[in-house]
């Protein structure tokens, strides 16, 4: 699904140019958040049919590019993006910074990686993510049935490889070179 | 490759120490999360300013982005009506001609009602509009079932009150920001509406399922007088939802009940109306209040 040391085209053709530091710190950061915001705004769902975006992004950049985010990324990205989940607030926190230990612990255990590989390690956490959610909202009051995620579960797993690929997409713009040298 | 007996990142100290540090500040965030998952567990209001901040700040482009869906549903609207004009004009026709009839005949009721009403003395407050705005965004990844609407205390939105489209009951206010409110959609799993059947007023309540369905739940159990195809209204019982609106129609029977769809896909309203309580709710109520738990 990501191609880690792909040939970079972009940075060769323009010499005198360097990717802007801003921009390569601060985009995956900016991406998530969009996740986080932008699913809400495309339909007055009366069910949960939209993939958990946000947490998807977040998982894409931690496989392509693990170390970029820091591991307690889940922190502050957690934290915007409870403001506007509807979950019990705390609930990204806690399972987003989860998230990044275990897959961190994983991947210091299985070096071998390739698309199977990391499909199956983001299916098996972005089930454990929705099936987790859907728990700590039922504590908090709601209740829910467990076949109201179930079509969530498979747009989501399904999904993934796509959001891989956008978050490849990204991650080339992250690192264009936009900025003049002198 | 096989992973390295020896797991240090480095033999610098300088380098285990950062390594251990970003391990150590991850349990943090973790700590940190569960720490506010029970606080919001014990206390669901908690952080409702600081959601009514966030909705107030990301109001505008979600405004932007709502009439922008709007277009798009117009426009595909438009798109489809062009092959069945035809058919559905002269249908309309035919269906305008009855509807002219029943107007007249609902006009007599309606005066007839008032006039009997008068009679016994009977007045009802006029409950009116508070605001028309639209619904701008929602949790559509999340199994609760929220809605941002585009007006707040600035347009005199306070909580509990009911929110309706033409079509029928979408849900109630929960939660104000400055210019923006968090509405509790009728499909939520936490909301439980008094109804009763418009043509009987047979009394039940109709909890929502997660799922764009609802529940329908009989006051009376015994033997289920329910069918396909009947109307459920607002009863106004409990003194929260104005009584009459229309609500949900029954798609399928169960053994103690009925499981309904929504009248109004509030995906396919663009604006909606926040009406006055039907009858001022005793104290502020907390995110909990008129609702049920199933354990």
């Amino acid at each position: 699904m990501f191609q880690r040391s792909a040939p970079r085209t972009t940075s060769r053709q323009r010499i005198n140019h360097a990717p802007s530091r801003f921009l390569a710190r601060g985009f995956p950061w900016l991406t998530v958040m969009l996740g986080s915001l932008v699913p809400g705004w495309f339909m007055i769902a009366s069910a949960p049919v939209m993939p958990p975006l946000g947490f998807l992004i977040y998982l894409g950049w931690r496989q392509l590019r693990p170390g970029l985010l820091p591991i307690w990324a889940g922190l502050p990205l957690g934290l915007f993006d409870d403001l506007f989940s509807g979950q019990p607030f705390g609930c990204a926190v806690l399972l987003w910074s989860l998230t990044a230990i275990a897959l961190e612990i994983v991947e210091v255990r299985l070096p071998w990686r390739n698309f199977v590989t990391e499909w199956l390690m983001a299916m098996g956490l972005i089930v454990a993510y929705i099936v987790l959610c859907l728990a700590l909202a039922n504590l908090a009051g709601a209740a829910s049935p467990f076949r109201v995620i179930v079509p969530q579960v498979v747009i989501s797993v399904l999904s993934y490889p796509l959001v891989g690929r956008v978050v490849a997409m990204f991650d080339r713009i992250r690192l264009a070179p936009i900025v003049l040298l002198r | 490759m096989a992973p390295p007996a020896n797991r240090r990142s480095s033999y610098s100290r300088r380098a285990q120490y950062t390594t251990f540090l970003s391990y150590a500040a991850g349990v943090l965030g973790a700590a940190v999360g569960l720490a506010l998952v029970v606080i919001s567990l014990v206390n669901p209001g908690f952080f409702s300013a600081l959601r009514g901040l966030a909705d107030d700040a990301s109001e505008p482009a979600a405004q932007m982005s709502a009439s922008g869906r709007d277009l798009g549903r117009d426009t595909w609207a438009e798109l489809t009506g062009f092959f069945h004009s035809g058919a559905e004009h002269a249908r309309l026709k035919r269906e305008l001609a009855e509807a002219k009839v029943r107007l007249a005949e609902a006009k007599a009721t309606s005066a007839e009602n008032k006039r009997l009403k008068d009679l016994m003395a009977l007045s009802e407050p006029n409950g009116g509009a508070v605001a028309y705005a639209r619904l701008t965004s929602s949790t559509s990844a999340s199994t609760r079932r929220y809605a941002t609407l585009g007006a707040g205390a600035d347009r005199n939105v306070t909580p509990g009150m009911p929110v309706r489209s033409q079509m029928g009951l979408v849900g109630r206010v929960l939660e104000v920001g400055s210019s923006s409110a968090r509405v509790l959609l009728v499909t939520d799993s936490e909301s439980v509406v008094p109804v009763r059947r418009a043509t009987d007023g047979v009394p039940a309540f109709a909890q929502g399922n997660g799922d764009g369905t609802l529940r329908i739940r009989l006051i009376n159990l015994g033997i289920n007088p329910l069918r396909k195809g009947d109307v459920l209204v607002t009863s106004g019982s409990g003194g929260l939802y104005r009584p009459g609106t229309p609500m949900a129609v029954v798609t399928d029977l169960i053994r103690d009940g009925a499981i309904a769809r929504v009248l109004s896909n509030p995906s396919d309203t663009d604006y909606v109306m926040v009406e006055k309580s039907w009858a001022p709710p005793p104290p502020p109520p907390p995110a909990n209040d008129g609702t049920v738990k199933k354990r």
